[in-house]
């Protein structure tokens, strides 16, 4: 706990760790060679790191060097995959399957595929805990599929899909399998070989590592896998992904990939019994309140919870206080979480992942999304417990919805006038 | 996103947060909005015999500005008559509390609240006064 406040959206980024920091800064400084420069040791020396980094990386997510990719994140990986495979493989077939639950990064990059008339795209539904069925895939498989893009595991509600059984799966059928796996890399095992993964997207700033660099794994053997490239230039990047390499990021990524895969178990661990004592707390002391997402299948630090009759936003100004002067004035640390609630987005609709997983329009507006991760303390998940029970009971008596409620008042039977 | 420091003051320390009993007669009230839509404004004002809005209360569940503009039109209310009420335009509302384009439906709420609220008055007063009548004719 610091005088910025607590920051539980480890989701949405995570703090640089100051041992890559550590690793980046020589690159920023003295070694600023460009990787691509052959003629002099300036270049050679960027080159090496850039290599060291690309096997620090393979090595988390059982790959081989060659096989990564550098881009600026995991959106233009997604794009890359998806794009690319559609492109390359458009004499074999134009369908894609993907689920209702995954990031904007790949159901926007489909829906750009359909208005150009270049996909048809399978939208697979998932279960009421965000999970997408295997056999379900199986069923969505025609003779015209080129690709399936399922995540590894949900940005918003944590849910981890069952990797190994779709890629066995897609393995049979002879479809490509693509995971943007952004939020499940270096936190729980990831294994291209046991999972039938072909192109992986990842980030290094969801990591602990510095924005603006990320990968995507493009298998290169039992399939080899082949994609039309989004960015032509110089032809790096084995010509998938033109531009002069991010040295000090990807140097940066690759240490933030070795802290990950050395430290899993224990990190895992730690951060899932954090999230298990914010849970158990604020259960125990709140009711209707209710979990989205798996209880079990999910990513160690994500916690997403409904808390009826508060709508999300408001809940978070009052976390967040402290940015403004009266909080300050009263001292109280500031809270960073985010919530489905439609206020929170410039769309006005609540999330769609909680729409997808069945949650009402009404529970939705509700939810926060903790996200825990490896700076946090056993000390700010007790405060933030007891904040957030405290700003939720005082929001509910400010809610017309929670003393109808408790009237005995079945609101869905209520006639609402909506404007 | 960045609050005025008016929507601050008042969804920290709202005004006249609360319930009047709603079978009273001298008091309407407006319950506008939508849980799935997320917001519902609860607006209870007590108005005089002469139509003079005596005291107000709100409750509210929605985003910080809906709360903002609920409890400030309590405070606007309180003193006016029935007629100069009707004329509160939501616009005032954005322009007192800074409203962002994406926060004008909270205000538009409030003034369908309080709308909503005077109407009930009215038809209760309305079977108010209807009843003695009726009580003659049997």
């Amino acid at each position: 706990m610091n005088g910025k406040g607590i920051y539980m959206d480890n989701h949405a980024t995570t703090p640089l760790d100051p041992r890559v920091l550590e690793a980046m800064t020589p690159y920023l400084t003295e070694v600023f060679g460009n990787a691509a420069s052959r003629s002099h040791g300036f270049g050679w020396q960027a080159e090496k790191a850039a290599e060291a980094g690309r096997e620090q990386i393979a090595r988390l997510i059982g790959a081989k060097a060659k096989e990564i990719i550098f881009t600026s994140g995991a959106t233009e990986s997604d794009n890359l995959a998806i794009k690319g495979v559609v492109e390359f493989y458009k004499d074999k077939g134009n369908h894609v399957i993907t689920a209702a639950t995954e990031h904007k990064a790949v159901l926007d990059t489909c829906k750009a595929l359909e208005r150009k008339g270049l996909a048809t795209v399978t939208y697979l539904p998932v279960d009421t805990y965000g999970m997408v069925d295997p056999d379900a895939v199986r069923r969505a498989i025609t003779d015209k599929t080129v690709l399936v893009s399922i995540m590894f595991a949900n940005n918003e509600i944590g849910t981890v899909n069952p990797m190994a059984e779709i890629g066995a799966v897609t393995r049979e059928k002879g479809v490509l399998f693509h995971s943007d796996a952004t939020q499940g890399v270096g936190k729980l095992p990831v294994d291209v070989e046991a999972m039938h993964i072909d192109l992986l997207s990842m980030s290094a700033h969801k990591m602990y590592g510095p924005k603006g660099i990320g990968a995507l794994y493009v298998r290169a053997k039992n399939p080899r896998v082949r994609l039309t490239p989004i960015i032509d230039g110089g032809g790096h990047e084995r010509g998938f992904r033109s531009g002069t390499l991010n040295v000090p990021g990807i140097v940066g990524f690759g240490k933030a990939c070795e802290l990950c895969r050395e430290g899993m178990a224990d990190e895992a661990q730690r951060v899932l019994a954090l999230r298990e004592r914010l849970r158990e707390g604020l259960f125990a002391k709140l009711d209707d309140i209710y979990l989205n997402g798996h209880p079990v299948h999910r990513l160690p630090g994500n916690l997403n919870v409904s808390f009826a009759y508060v709508e999300g936003e408001s809940l978070l100004m009052g976390l967040n206080g402290s940015t403004h002067p009266i909080a300050v004035a009263e001292s109280q640390p500031s809270i960073a979480v985010s919530s489905g609630s439609a206020c929170t987005s410039a769309t006005l609709e609540p999330s769609y992942v909680l729409k997808a997983l069945g949650v009402g329009d009404e529970l939705a507006h509700t939810s926060i999304r903790f996200g825990l991760g490896r700076f946090n303390t056993a000390e700010e998940v007790d405060y933030v417990t007891d904040r957030v029970a405290h700003e939720v009971r005082r929001l509910r008596d400010l809610s017309p919805l929670y003393e109808m409620a408790k009237e005995g008042i079945d609101l869905k039977s209520v006639e609402w006038q909506r404007s | 996103m960045a609050y005025s420091d008016k929507v601050i003051d008042h969804y920290s320390n709202p005004r006249n947060v609360g319930s009047f009993a709603k079978d009273e007669e001298n008091v309407g009230t407006g319950v506008v909005g939508a849980p799935e839509c997320g917001d519902v404004m609860k607006l209870q004002l007590k108005i005089s015999p002469e139509g003079v809005v005596e005291d107000a209360r709100f409750k509210t569940f929605g985003c910080g500005s809906a709360i903002a503009s609920s409890s400030f039109v309590t405070e606007l209310v309180k003193g006016k008559t029935v007629d100069e009420v009707l004329e509160i335009r939501n616009t005032h509302i954005v322009q007192e509390l800074s409203l962002p384009p994406v926060k004008i439906h909270c205000s538009v709420l409030a003034e369908d609240g309080i709308k909503a609220a005077i109407a009930d008055w009215k038809k209760k007063r309305g079977q108010a006064e209807a009843r003695p009548e009726a009580a003659r004719a049997s």
